[in-house]
């Protein structure tokens, strides 16, 4: 059965309260913290920071946090701007990436977790082994049989729009995570982030594998899982529809049998 | 723990080749109900209170009693593909759910039949 609690060792405990920094802005952030080596639950630490001499995103708060007070506070961040996906996480309850939520969007304490439903490696930083295995399965690359033109594959301007909302998905996992039937059923349901990338193949005009992929996902758990919750579409951070590329594949798969 | 690779895991026992029959199908007597339903409730309301003999001579007409039967067959269907999705969803224990899979379309099957037969008895002024 779904299980609505936490297992015993998972259940989140008061953690440390930091000693408050000089300033008059001061903002509590309120931080998962998981240390896999030290055989503790997990707990929530209390930070605060003078938001005049911070940053205005999460996570300039975050990398603020790292540098001048708790050196062991572990996350992923790379590009700081919303193109890499690196610092996916739940802030106030939400999916989003830390480097484009606004800490003035947040209303009180800043709380601070770990992506849902995913096996935690350390703090804010989740296991994306099998979401990665699962973008693997659909074959994200352009599949062809007849012979390689000498130059480029050629795809005309209208095609080529078709891909706009489905390429700029950085795979950042905010929407699966977000999902409760990928929590439910994470293991066999590919979940919205990777559907979108099967979409985005599915709909590309010089990809010549389009029933065989089709074939790949029709099933009911590896497609249709998707009962339209829509939390994806909510939570992308990009601003894309991975809800309506879903529905798009659902169509897709009736279109070839009426 | 599993040594099996994450891809390997992932691809389990392949693709089913199935789930948009479905799909479809609960679409499908989703829209049938729309009608069947409202003359369902309607024959109810308008037999509230009503003698045996009142929906017995109903029932004569065939039309009635072909719309019911309808209605009958399509709600229970729809019924069986919802819950089948239902149990899909929160059950994770094989044997728990293989049983509640079972029932679910064992219920469906019972009722009905005991449905039509009633229709179809009352229909003939039985």
């Amino acid at each position: 059965m779904v299980e609505f609690a936490l297992p015993k060792n998972s259940k989140v405990q008061p953690g440390k309260v930091w000693p408050k920094p000089d300033g008059k802005n001061l903002r509590e952030f309120k931080v998962y913290r998981w240390n896999p080596e030290d055989g503790k639950n997990p707990q929530v630490d209390s930070y605060m920071l003078d938001m005049d001499n911070c940053g205005p995103m999460v996570l300039d708060a975050l990398i603020k946090i790292k540098n001048e007070q708790d050196a062991t506070l572990t996350f992923r961040r790379s590009c700081r701007e919303g193109v890499c996906g690196s610092c996916a996480m739940n802030i106030d309850g939400t999916n989003s990436l830390a480097c484009l939520k606004s800490c003035a969007e947040v209303k009180g304490p800043v709380r601070v977790y770990p992506l849902p439903h995913l096996a935690v490696v350390k703090d804010l930083v989740p296991d994306l082994t099998h979401f990665y295995a699962q973008h693997r399965s659909i074959e994200p690359w352009l599949k062809t049989t007849t012979a390689e033109p000498p130059a480029e594959w050629r795809q005309s301007h209208e095609d080529r729009a078709k891909l706009d909302g489905l390429y700029e998905c950085i795979l950042c996992a905010c929407c699966s995570t977000s999902c409760p039937s990928y929590w439910w059923n994470g293991e066999r349901y590919l979940g919205p982030a990777v559907l979108l990338q099967a979409y985005r193949w599915l709909i590309d005009s010089r990809d010549e594998a389009t029933g065989e992929r089709l074939d790949n996902l029709e099933d009911p758990f590896r497609l249709y899982r998707c009962h339209t919750i829509m939390n994806c579409t909510k939570a992308c951070p990009k601003g894309l529809n991975p809800a309506k590329a879903i529905a798009e594949i659902k169509k897709m798969m009736v279109e070839r049998r009426v | 723990m599993s040594l099996r690779t994450p891809l390997g895991t992932v691809r389990g026992l392949g693709s089913a080749k199935t789930g948009t029959e479905h799909w479809w199908m609960q679409r499908v007597t989703a829209i049938a109900n729309l009608p069947l339903v409202g003359f369902f409730l309607y024959f109810i309301v308008a037999h509230l209170g009503a003698p045996r003999s009142a929906v017995v001579a109903s029932l004569a007409n065939p039309l009635v009693a072909i719309l019911l039967a309808l209605a009958m067959v399509s709600m229970l269907w729809h019924m069986r593909l919802g819950l089948q999705v239902v149990i899909e969803d929160y059950v994770h224990g094989a044997a728990a759910k293989l049983a509640l899979l079972l029932f679910n379309s064992f219920y469906a099957a019972v009722l009905g039949a005991a449905v039509l037969y009633a229709i179809l008895k009352m229909s003939f002024g039985l």
